[in-house]
């Protein structure tokens, strides 16, 4: 009766991890095969490269990936820099004008449906157009501002929670030993928030480099980031060099998040460890 | 300290200030609160074959006159055709039911990384992240080979000899349930356990001591502390569910759509910006109630933290 | 020259910060209300208050971090009210020390002086001193979190000493140290404080901590400054029922006054067989008249209602009955608790009332074995140990 309690929420937990894991593992194990028929497992010919050479030479595919690759890194930088000071004038300025306006402003993106994002943004971009005669044609440049408007929301968001959980007197503190408000933040609140920002900056590009939805709304002809391509691609059915390219991706990235993360856990028990040594030491 | 530069730095500092909660709010003013009056704009305007494909709400009627031409057709439309009302409901319901799932499954997985050893929530939780961080798209794709006719499910099956005859999964609502259940499991899981990563586990054992069972005190003690967790769990799922597009347009049956692709297609295809707007408006309307409910959790979680 | 100006004149002459009229509102509630004080140079300055007293809202306007609604502050006769705070001639240690987590111990110091012009030479020679003086200078490079909180506390004075302020402000200084290590660095912040010459001016709740420390302590209450003198001042002579509540423990009682003597009063306590006894202060401006309550007493004719304050330390409890006939009760013990030193009994009088007091138990104790539960015992005072006010 214990036993098989004990074993309720593993179990649970195990069949979770299956559901969310086994579709990519299918995509990495399927992008080696031979076959064309992406499903059925060509085991004459398979393993083989053949999808990752041929992707090698899919110009749309490789222009789309520098396309995206140069939106979503612009995109990220513009996003930590306009969304640490809508963050850090949330969590420090006390009252001011316009802070409901920009509260809102900044959470708003974050559960406006994209369908909507994507169709408002294309209207002002028309409206501009024929207001101001710009933008004259859309494409990269639409698209960047799109990613940037919602993307500044997250990176406020992030380092909203960062200051809000970091002490008020540290700088209180730089103020009291001299330092005037500009210093303060670059020598005090910058550094603490850097990791904050270092979050900001690869959410704010995963979100750019991900998106579909809102670029296809405020794209134009010939400007397809790797995202638009992949989805007209596969809305015809399965292709394996996607299978490839998404191994790539994945395998990229799964090994930067879990690097990462392991890093930030060994720091936190050498610090766990060194601050229970402090504490003996007196 | 005397002299006139650190005079400059206050007159800086000052209005370095409104530079820095300006130049965000201007930025968020032009490309989030301006769209979206444009949007509610043509939303009330009518529909003609012109570029822009709309008639003004304001015209000039005389040298000092100006007439508003508020043209109601569009939502009374939306009322009258079925199609509307329709993928509105199906959306709705295939929000809530996969919504429904993801908790179901959500929660003993959540459960289940909150009791466990400390050293390895950190690994557990960075499995639910992981697929976060990779591509949405792509990951929806991988369904599409699982659940197609010559698949992997079904070779699977019917090499098992459990079923005789392919089944068809793929382009039905069921795919978009686990399309959607798939893609927004971490927005169920993350919430829940952050809760519940915060209860006292000496309450569980003042339950037992006090003679009550394991699934007793689960529903007693565990369950009603965690609403607040479930209540953000449900709704970060529910809000991007109802109006999911590239999920149903890739798992999904042709002939039922969901609302969001009924806006893509007024706009891109019958060219009728006035009917995708109201439209538009009428799902962010539908969604005001949940959208307003997780910003005052998220204020409060903002609060306590 | 009328009495008050006098005291102003004196008051301008060794004051070295002084608040006039300082006032600080949030909403409608006044955190800090007209506080005017005076801070002599050198001292050691205790606010000791409640929380909510209005202690840190007066600490932090010392500071610059708010900004007063109405009145002046002048720090060595230059006003400093609008100065901001990275530029007003003192420094503070907060309670939370906010010691820089990705600064070392060095380079937390070494913050304050390189905002000055100074030399990296010189920087590094007055780091090196002031670390000195904390003897932290082992640990110079290690970063906060590897510091004990005593260790981090240290570090925190040193930071602020270092910029040699004319005028060191401390908020709660020792809270967040366990209690061993309190009393040690009590001590220890009182060396560096002779050494260094500062002027301190501490925030505390704890009123041991401001016994200890203060040369002079003002107590807070509802953002006012409701009595201001020397320890031994605020112990002894409260002037207020609320400050003789605070500080220690103490004995209330309610009087009617039967009679006046030259400097003795005969008071009626319902709660008493007999009449209470208590020194009578003389009229106003003499010497030994202690502001505005003590006036308010010597202005009471026959027939005022006033308070008597007790100290337990001043009764003294015995079986048989005590022979003057004036301030003694009688009552049974209803609780003996053991504190080592010294033991208090709780005695409850025929009416209901408890009264509190403390025995040393110094010799062999023969008295402490016949004290015990639910002995009828007597307690009594001397006149001159009891203190009256009319608030």
């Amino acid at each position: 009766m214990n036993a098989r309690r004990a074993l309720l929420l593993p179990s649970a937990l195990a069949l979770g991890y299956a559901f969310l894991y086994l579709p990519i593992v299918s995509l990495i194990v399927f992008s080696f095969n031979a076959s064309r028929l992406v499903t059925v497992w060509d085991a004459a010919h398979s393993p083989t490269l053949r999808w990752y050479v041929e992707l090698l030479h899919n110009d749309q595919i490789l222009s789309a990936a520098r396309l995206s690759l140069g939106i979503a890194t612009l995109n990220a930088t513009a996003a930590v820099i306009l969304g640490t000071a809508a963050g850090f004038a949330l969590a420090r300025f006390g009252r001011f004008r316009g802070r409901g306006l920009l509260s809102a402003l900044t959470t708003a993106p974050l559960v406006m449906p994209e369908i909507i994002t994507g169709l408002s943004l294309l209207l002002l971009f028309i409206s501009m157009q024929q207001l101001l005669g710009w933008p004259a044609r859309r494409g990269a440049a639409t698209i960047t501002l799109a990613h940037i408007s919602f993307s500044v929301s997250y990176v406020a968001i992030v380092v909203q929670a960062r200051l809000a959980g970091f002490d008020h007197s540290l700088e209180e503190a730089a103020l009291d030993l001299g330092a005037r408000p500009a210093q303060v933040f670059r020598r005090i609140t910058l550094p603490l928030i850097a990791p904050a920002l270092l979050s900001g900056w690869l959410l704010s590009f995963t979100l750019s480099w991900d998106d579909v939805v809102i670029s296809q709304f405020v794209a134009g002809p010939g400007s397809s980031t790797l995202p638009m391509v992949i989805f007209s691609k596969v809305r015809l059915g399965v292709s394996p060099d996607v299978n490839a390219l998404a191994t790539l991706l994945i395998t990229l990235v799964a090994a930067g998040v879990v690097g990462s993360t392991l890093w930030l856990q060994r720091r936190e028990q050498r610090r766990g460890s060194e601050m229970r040594q402090a504490v003996t030491e007196e | 300290m005397t002299g006139g530069r650190p005079r400059l730095w206050e007159l800086l500092e000052r209005r370095g200030r409104a530079l820095v909660s300006g130049i965000p709010l201007g930025w968020l003013s032009l490309f989030f609160l301006i769209p979206f009056l444009i949007v509610l704009k043509i939303s009330f305007s009518e529909a003609r074959l012109a570029m822009p494909p709309y008639a003004p709400l304001l015209v000039r009627t005389g040298a000092h006159t100006l007439a508003i031409h508020m043209h109601l057709e569009n939502y009374r439309l939306l009322a009258s055709d079925p199609l509307y009302l329709d993928s509105l409901l199906y959306s709705l319901r295939v929000a809530a039911g996969s919504t429904l799932c993801c908790l179901l499954l959500g929660y003993p997985m959540a459960l289940a990384i909150a009791r466990a050893h400390p050293a390895r929530r950190h690994l557990l939780l960075m499995a639910i992240i992981l697929p976060f961080w990779t591509s949405f798209l792509l990951r929806v794709y991988a369904w599409i080979g699982l659940l197609q006719d010559n698949g992997v499910i079904n070779h699977l099956l019917l090499s098992l000899h459990l079923i005789h005859q392919p089944l068809v999964m793929v382009n039905t609502t069921f795919a978009v349930y686990v399309g959607i259940v798939y893609s927004y499991l971490p927005f169920m899981v993350l919430p829940l356990y952050a809760n519940l990563e915060k209860h006292d586990a000496t309450l569980l054992e003042a339950a037992a001591d006090l003679g009550a069972r394991p699934w007793r005190a689960f529903c007693r003690i565990t369950l009603p502390l965690s609403g607040p967790g479930i209540m953000a769990g449900v709704l970060l799922v529910f809000i991007p569910a109802v109006g999911e597009f590239v999920i149903p347009s890739l798992l999904g049956p042709a002939n039922q759509l969901m609302i969001g692709r009924v806006v893509s297609n007024e706009f891109f295809e019958n060219r009728d910006w006035p009917t995708a707007s109201a439209l538009a408006i009428v799902l962010l309307l539908l969604l005001l109630a949940p959208i307003v409910l997780l910003q005052r959790y998220r204020r409060r979680e903002l609060a306590s933290a | 020259m009328t009495d008050s100006d006098r005291h102003i004149a004196a008051r301008a002459a060794d004051a070295y910060l002084q608040l006039h009229e300082l006032g600080k509102r949030y909403g409608e509630v006044p955190a800090v209300d007209a506080v005017s004080l005076d801070i002599r140079r050198g001292e050691i300055f205790c606010l000791l208050g409640a929380s909510g007293s209005g202690k840190t809202t007066l600490l932090r306007l010392l500071a610059g971090f708010e900004t007063p609604d109405t009145g002046r502050v002048l720090l060595d006769d230059e006003d400093i009210t609008a100065v901001p705070p990275y530029r007003r001639p003192l420094n503070m240690m907060f309670q939370s020390y906010a010691l820089f987590p990705h600064l070392s111990v060095e380079r937390n110091v070494a913050f304050g002086l390189e905002q000055e012009q100074l030399t990296r030479g010189e920087i590094m020679r007055r780091v090196g001193e002031i670390l000195e003086v904390v003897r932290m200078g082992a640990l110079a490079r290690r970063k906060p979190h590897q510091l004990s909180g005593g260790q981090r506390q240290r570090v925190a004075l040193a930071r602020a000493l270092v910029k040699r302020p004319k005028l060191l402000l401390l908020d709660e200084p020792l809270a967040a140290l366990d209690r061993k290590l309190r009393e040690h660095t009590q001590f220890e912040l009182l060396n560096i404080q002779q050494e260094l010459g500062v002027t301190f001016v501490v925030v505390t709740h704890d009123q041991e901590e401001a016994m200890t420390l203060a040369t002079r302590i003002g107590v807070m209450d509802h953002g006012r400054i409701v009595q201001v003198g020397t320890p031994r001042e605020i112990y002894q002579q409260p002037l207020t029922r609320f400050v003789a509540g605070f500080i220690g423990s103490v004995n209330l009682l309610e009087g009617r006054v039967l009679e006046r003597q030259a400097d003795r009063a005969q008071l009626h306590c319902d709660e008493l067989p007999v009449p209470l006894l208590v020194p009578w202060p003389a009229g106003a401006g003499a010497p030994g008249a202690t502001g505005a309550a003590a006036a308010g007493v010597s202005a009471a004719g026959v027939g005022a209602a006033l308070w008597v304050a007790l100290r337990p330390e001043q009764l003294r409890l015995s079986r048989a009955r005590p022979e003057q006939p004036y301030n003694w009760a009688q009552g049974v013990i209803r609780e003996v608790a053991y504190r080592g030193d010294l033991s208090v009994y709780l005695v409850r009088l025929p009416g209901g009332r408890e009264l509190r007091a403390t025995l040393a138990n110094s010799g062999a104790g023969s008295a402490a074995v016949e004290l015990t539960r639910d002995v009828p015992v007597y307690l009594c005072w001397e006149a001159d140990s009891a203190v009256v006010g009319s608030d």
